[in-house]
């Protein structure tokens, strides 16, 4: 199908942008990378009046580096994030991601703003923005706030944005030298949206887990920390039998959907396998024992 | 409330000046407007991959962009990647493999395959299987088409 009648605006600023959306009465949508928002525009499921169509805002795309966290602007491409050397150097476990999410043509266009204000259930980056305690800036007509990811994601496709925001930055705490980390996938195709995934990183000191994250998506309405199984790690040094009590527990933790891909019972097998995968990898890197050294 | 704007583009070397509805799709563009109806239209929603076209020189989903972004933008079809008399080296390894039978997802494989080689390694089969998983082919299952891309990379490697 074809769209249906939009008006169209291409704002040069970001004041410009936040401007005509406040101008919509809640009936406008920002474009940006348009993976997703174009196909529910195509099959009709969105009929908005004003596309604000946020690419050539200057200012929006950039990757840089502070002393504690990596800044990105909302319009980085996921083919730039996949191939940045400061997120490689940072926060390789987000390198590792980005080759699981899409296909090339699609790296090439969606944005890591859109993915995370899309908020799709089953998306590689919403997880990572909770694994990593990524913080967003968000932008409307009435300033700017900051929201941890923790926050932002409420339910399946919702998230804290109100009509008239704007998400325009987000920031990523670096991942201290020597964590170990480890992302598993399980999808029907490569590049397909994932039956469940996980994300994991691991801190060490003196021989024994210091902090523990563990991200899951795919099993349920939105990205979750899983922290009653992140504690259980927590003093221990990792070996095969805590490392399956800590898979049944998230196992029994998540409740994902029944659809046409797999059923609840299937997606819950799969993510107890996959976090126990990560975490033996991440706590194996964590000690160079994995070929790829972390940092 | 839908004016018609007037959009600047360089497809296949050529510069066209049109006005367009901002709901244009530019895979229709190309199809309707232009005539190049080498890019072809599978699922309008970005996943058969048949309309992939490059835009700057990265490989797109032309359905899931409109005509009015590609305003001042460099596009190349799977017209501009050869001609019936002087076939790209893909496009002539796609006609040595037999890699393609109706011919539907053809237009979409090489343009997505030339990207792919521009930007990876695709040492082993795997990867040339994993960069192409975004495009869909109902006739070859695939292995002439993997083929043809392995001969025109050179040798499989670290396997």
């Amino acid at each position: 199908m074809k769209p249906a009648k939009f008006d169209y605006v291409v704002p040069r600023t970001l004041e410009e942008a936040t401007a005509a959306l406040a101008t919509a009465n809640g009936d406008g949508k920002i474009l940006a990378g348009g993976q997703s928002l174009v196909p529910m525009l195509n099959f009709r499921l969105l009929k908005p009046a004003l596309l604000v169509d946020i690419n050539r805002i200057p200012g929006l795309a950039f990757i840089e580096e502070e002393p504690h966290a990596i800044r990105v602007g909302a319009l980085i491409r996921h083919r730039q994030l996949e191939t940045s050397p400061i997120i490689a150097r940072h926060l390789p476990v987000l390198s590792e991601a980005m080759k699981h999410v899409a296909h090339l043509a699609i790296r090439n266009r969606g944005t890591i703003g859109g993915s995370l204000a899309h908020a799709d259930p089953a998306a590689e980056l919403p997880m990572l923005a909770r694994l990593l305690d990524a913080e967003l800036v968000i932008s409307s007509c009435s300033g700017t706030r900051r929201v941890a990811a923790s926050d932002f994601f409420k339910d399946a496709l919702t998230v804290d944005l109100t009509d008239d925001d704007i998400v325009t930055e987000i920031a990523l705490p670096k991942l201290t030298p020597g964590t170990g980390w480890a992302f598993e996938e399980v999808s029907r195709r490569a590049g397909d949206f994932a039956l469940a995934a996980t994300a994991v990183t691991i801190g060490v000191t003196d021989g024994a887990v210091s902090e523990a994250r563990i991200a899951v998506t795919g099993v349920g309405s939105k990205p979750l920390r899983i922290s009653e199984a992140e504690t259980l790690l927590v003093g221990h040094a990792p070996n095969a039998e805590l490392i399956a009590e800590v898979s049944t527990l998230v196992r029994a933790l998540v409740e994902p959907n029944t659809d046409l891909h797999a059923s609840a019972d299937y997606r819950r097998h799969l993510i107890g396998v996959l976090v126990g995968r990560a975490l033996d990898a991440a706590w194996r890197r964590a000690h160079g024992d994995l070929q790829r050294r972390t940092l | 409330m839908t004016d018609r704007r007037s959009i600047k583009v360089t497809v296949n070397s050529e510069v066209h000046e049109h006005e367009v509805e901002p709901r244009l799709l530019l895979s229709d563009f190309l199809r309707s407007t232009l005539g190049l109806t080498g890019t072809h239209v599978g699922c309008e929603h970005g996943v058969c991959g048949a309309c992939t076209v490059m835009v700057d020189g990265d490989s797109v989903r032309s359905c899931l962009m409109f005509a009015v972004q590609a305003d001042g933008c460099r596009i190349e079809t799977v017209e501009g990647l050869g001609a019936i008399d002087s076939l790209s080296r893909l496009q002539q390894s796609f006609h040595e493999h037999h890699a393609l039978q109706c011919g539907f997802c053809t237009p979409g494989m090489l343009v997505t395959a030339t990207d792919l080689m521009k930007k990876y390694p695709l040492a082993t089969d795997e990867e040339i299987r994993k960069g192409l998983s975004g495009n869909l082919c109902r006739c070859t299952g695939y292995q002439h088409i993997v083929q043809a891309v392995r001969a025109v990379v050179g040798k499989e490697s670290g396997r």
